[in-house]
């Protein structure tokens, strides 16, 4: 009836047969696990908070509440990763000599987790998040192409990542590593749950997120407004684009992958095995035609950011926009034709080695660019050290030292040297953590006004920024050095007493992290509590370029009162200062947007029952979850009615007080842009002083 | 250029019915798109099995000892003639609304799927029988099975898809977004020719001059 | 206005029914043939290898332009997307077969 799944399968068995400090701290996560979801179910049914949860939220198709949603499943995994890796150094700190506290068992277990959550349930719902807030607004458009096949692909991503929870509590994840390389993750070495865990979660999270891949793509292509042609749209939507099309393309091999990898284990197939014919080499041949282009899946979108940013807190036109342009989309192609770098060491010749070891190495050149492109902007500019722009100058910083041990890691004589070892865990925390995560915190900062309607507390966020930026440091330039002296990853002990002062740095530096993430929670609970002084309802609290900061804060639910119409690039800015801004529309028309729809919602919850099923080998919950998945799928499919309207008097009262309210405000100078006087009434600078000659480029560039 | 020529090609709604034509601009593509990201999977399934039935013939038996060629080209043909049909059942949607020339033509487009569909589990069901040939004998054969049983797998989610596409054609009428269903339906179905095209050449064909 | 659209209605369909048919000719005389090469040993070795990657790509060619209806003149998108497509197959397929028959050389 229940497969394999036995009371012995939960968490809590293990610490009341086996008691131990490893058991203790698996039974510990588990009650967090479990205590957490009972508050949270107590706390919602307290308040009331369960009717407009799923009416408003789980159920909506609206892309700013599926990009909220997105963004809090990042931040909420984010916590356990990141928590996860603290307790690794801090094992490995315990470990000098001796076992440490946690089993073998149990660290191939956190560090299994904490790649997989990182990457597939922390990154992809951060910038797919982002993507799907930010980028319908930047192109002037209503919605997303497809609105709830948006949903859908949220809630297949949460079926992951509750499956990823799950694990918590019963049975074991995987041991494999994020990479789940077979032999040692098929049937014969990994016999339990662990990998299939792992299978079904990603498999989950690559379907939901190629299907956003095609629904951003079409988006772009199709809903711009008129006159965004493909060179008027703002850098964050181009890299969008591109890390939209890298999605598209690049999870089908992992979808292949860890369905061979299924077969093997579940079928008894020979892709992966080590006899009759099985070739593992081909996995990991698969697995990195995912794995490279997904690294810029995830940094292509940081990237726009740091282009948003860079030139907004700088005042300034971003530098070379056309090779920005350029080099993202030389990037993408290139990120398809360097996959055999993360495996040097498997045994083919040097010829093949050098031929991906040099493509690697080209892919500096676009990156190069885009570093100087981003200096360039802020030369003469005026610049503001926001928090943002804090992050991003930390960034150039961090990315080109990252970036420079990528180069050198990209020589496969040198790879020789390194591969496994510290020093590749260093390079590669280097250009996430500085590149893609701190990318999103800045981001956060940045666009959180126009989701919420009130700013960030600016000091908090200085705070946490002086914690995060040295704490990086600290916790992985030592690796770089214990990785060259010969440290492993993946070791949960060691016997070198020179390693031990790096690795209690490196805890110092995970601690610096772990404080840093709480004052970022701190200022997010400061900010909600003092929104009356940090208030920006009129929309436009940096001065910003783009279209997503010509309406008010929030957004609302159709973004656009009247779908605008562009004339050049950084539209908003143009209009701002030739004085077209905020004006009134001739005349309103009804908004068609789609329904709320449960579909979702059930589709989620189907797809992590019949994975659950398959997991614990429940047969029949497999194909109940699975019928009824498509069950939802077809009969929803004879509803045509999925539209609502808003009327146009609806949208013409909302937006001529907004128009209203922003007539009657003062303004604010960018003197004053983090004090409570910041309404979100922007005073250009231009108007006054030395952009007058560009200013009247964009005004005959608007008339014509 | 007119708009029937811009849009969507091929299965498109044309003149006769600009408004569902204008509005499937994005379905479309966006279906376009779709069918690329699968065809990536094909490739992936294909470049496996380029390895695998060569290097992975272990003990079992290699290609040539199993193949047969008669069936598979009864297959090329039974499918090759679907996609006509369905192309006949467009043409009809689209200049005509006859419903029951169209339904004539989806109900033969779906008895020639599952005709396919029946000849490759006739296959399969010789490999075991007399060849002893299963998916776990060898990586060649797991690799084969799961790339003809994913084609196939996608063959007959289309022929739900189209009784599923008839019985809303039936009940809701040839509305627009049955219409456009149908035409998305119809590039799967092409698409599915052109994959099974690189089975018959790349699995049979080469499997047998090799 | 209705006459216009009806009478450009009536010369596309009997032109798109063309295509069908050609598509469907082609199909069956580039099947036949790359079977007979097979069956009748018309070429043996690597040049009925490559004759018959010839034909299935030709094969492919014409169901892309006479079923899926993509040309270079009207459907640019479209085949702007399949190009690229054909581009990311090319590597995909050309260098997992690069890599795991070098490796497996290497094995021997």
């Amino acid at each position: 009836m229940f497969g394999r799944l036995t009371w012995d399968s939960l968490v809590f068995s293990g610490a009341i047969e086996n008691p131990s400090a490893s058991e203790f701290v698996a039974s510990g996560a588990g009650s967090v696990v479990v205590l957490g979801g009972i508050a949270l179910f107590i706390l919602l049914a307290v308040m009331k908070w369960w009717r407009p949860l799923w009416t408003d939220w789980l159920t909506s198709v609206d892309h700013k509440k599926v990009g909220i949603m997105y963004i809090v499943l990042a931040i909420v995994m984010f916590l356990r990763a990141v928590i996860e890796a603290a307790v690794m150094r801090s094992q490995q700190l315990a470990a000098y000599d001796g076992a440490g506290y946690l089993s073998a068992d149990h660290f191939g277990q956190l560090f299994t987790t904490h790649g997989t959550i990182m990457i597939f349930f922390v990154a992809m719902p951060f910038i797919t998040g982002l993507m799907n807030y930010v980028m319908p607004l930047q192109i002037g458009a209503r919605d997303v192409s497809f609105p709830r096949l948006n949903a859908i692909s949220l809630m297949l991503t949460v079926a992951g990542a509750i499956l990823v929870m799950i694990s918590l509590v019963v049975g074991k994840f995987s041991t494999g590593g994020w990479t789940a390389y077979p032999p040692y993750t098929g049937i014969e070495f990994s016999p339990g749950e662990g990998v299939d865990y792992w299978i079904w979660a990603v498999t989950l999270g690559s379907i939901g997120s190629t299907l956003t891949g095609i629904n951003f793509a079409v988006t772009i292509y199709k809903k711009r407004c008129p006159g965004m042609n493909l060179f008027r749209m703002p850098m964050f939507t181009w890299t969008t684009l591109c890390t939209s099309i890298l999605m598209i393309f690049a999870m089908a091999p992992l979808t292949a992958a860890s369905l061979m990898l299924a077969l093997d284990r579940y079928a008894d197939f020979h892709f992966f095995t080590n006899g009759d014919g099985g070739n593992m080499m081909n996995f990991a041949n698969l697995f990195w035609l995912f794995g490279h282009p997904e690294v810029y899946i995830l940094v292509l979108p940081a990237f726009g950011v740091w282009s948003e940013v860079v030139s907004t807190f700088s005042g300034k036109r971003i530098y070379g926009y056309t090779s920005l342009v350029c080099a993202t989309m030389c990037i993408a192609v290139f990120s398809f034709c360097v996959w055999l770098h993360h495996f040097f060491t498997m045994g083919q010749s040097a010829g093949v080695n050098a031929a991906f070891g040099i493509a690697t190495m080209l892919i500096g050149i676009p990156t190069g660019v885009k570093i100087y492109d981003w200096m360039l902007t802020m030369y003469r500019g005026r610049i503001r050290f926001t928090v943002p722009m804090l992050f991003h100058i930390n960034f150039l910083f961090m990315f080109v030292l990252g970036g420079s041990t990528g180069i050198l890691l990209a020589n496969p004589t040198i790879d020789f040297q390194v591969h496994n070892s510290l020093f590749l865990v260093a390079h590669f925390h280097n250009v996430i953590i500085p590149g893609v995560l701190f990318g999103m915190f800045a981001a956060v900062q940045f666009w959180f006004p126009k989701a919420f309607g009130f700013r960030l507390h600016e000091g908090l966020g200085r705070k946490a920024f002086w914690f995060l930026a040295p704490g990086f440091v600290l916790a992985f330039f030592p690796l770089y050095w214990i990785g060259m002296m010969g440290a492993t990853r993946r070791t949960a002990t060691w016997a070198d007493p020179a390693y031990h002062i790096w690795f209690a740095i490196a805890m110092l530096g995970a601690a610096m992290i772990l404080a840093g993430t709480a004052l970022l929670i701190a200022q997010v609970v400061v900010s909600v509590k003092r929104r009356k002084e940090l208030a920006v309802p009129l929309g436009d609290p940096w001065d910003g370029r783009s279209l997503e900061w010509s309406i008010p804060a929030p957004a609302p639910s159709w973004n656009f009162a009247v779908v605008p119409t562009v004339f050049s690039q950084d539209a908003f800015d143009a209009a701002k200062c030739n004085g077209t801004a905020y004006q009134a529309p001739a005349k309103y028309e009804d908004i068609h947007v789609p329904r709320n729809s449960a579909i979702a919602p059930l589709i989620g919850l189907f797809a992590c029952a019949s994975a659950f099923g398959l997991i614990w080998h429940i047969w029949w919950l497999a194909i109940i979850g699975f019928v009824m998945v498509w069950a939802v799928v077809i009969v929803s499919s004879f509803n045509l009615d999925t539209e609502e309207t808003i009327p146009a008097d609806v949208v013409r009262a909302q937006n001529e007080a907004f128009l209203e309210a922003v007539r009657n405000a003062p303004g604010v100078t960018r003197d004053d842009e983090t004090s409570s006087a910041n309404q979100g009434k922007a005073v250009p600078e231009r108007h006054e002083n030395r952009f007058a000659q560009n200013m009247k480029g964009n005004m005959t560039e608007a008339t014509t | 250029m007119k708009l029937y020529q811009r849009l969507h090609p091929g299965v498109n709604l044309g003149p006769t019915d600009p408004e569902s034509h204008e509005e499937a601009e994005e379905k479309i593509f966006g279906f376009w798109i779709f069918l690329m990201s699968d065809l990536v999977l094909f490739s992936v399934l294909f470049a496996t099995y380029a390895a695998m039935s060569i290097q992975g013939v272990a003990q079992g038996p290699s290609p040539k000892d199993i193949f047969d060629l008669s069936p598979v080209f009864l297959e090329t043909m039974v499918l090759l003639a679907s996609s006509f049909t369905f192309g006949l059942a467009i043409l009809e949607l689209k200049y005509r609304k006859n419903q029951r020339r169209l339904a004539l033509w989806l109900t033969l487009t779906g008895l020639l799927g599952a005709l396919f569909v029946g000849l490759e589990l006739n296959d399969y069901r010789i490999l075991l029988a007399e060849h002893g040939a299963a998916p776990q004998t060898s990586g060649f054969l797991s690799a084969y099975y799961l790339l003809t049983g994913t084609h196939a797998l996608h063959v007959s989610v289309a022929i739900i898809w189209l009784i599923v596409l008839a019985v809303q054609l039936a009940t809701l009428g040839p509305v627009g977004p049955v219409k456009l269903r149908l035409m998305r339906l119809a590039l799967f179905w092409h698409m599915l020719d052109i994959i099974w095209i690189g089975i018959f050449t790349f699995v049979y064909l080469y499997g047998v001059v090799l | 206005m209705k006459q216009g659209v009806s009478s450009t209605g009536h010369h596309e369909e009997s032109a798109e029914q063309r295509d069908y048919v050609k598509g469907l000719v082609l199909a069956f005389v580039l099947t036949v043939a790359s079977f007979s090469v097979v069956w009748f040993k018309l070429l043996t070795g690597p040049a009925a290898l490559i004759l018959l990657g010839i034909l299935a790509l030709v094969q492919c060619a014409a169901q892309i332009r006479y079923f899926l209806h993509v040309d270079g003149r009207s459907h640019r998108d479209d085949l702007l997307l399949i190009l690229f497509t054909s581009l990311i197959v090319l590597i995909i397929v050309g260098g997992t077969i690069w890599i795991l028959w070098n490796q497996h050389a290497r094995m021997m």
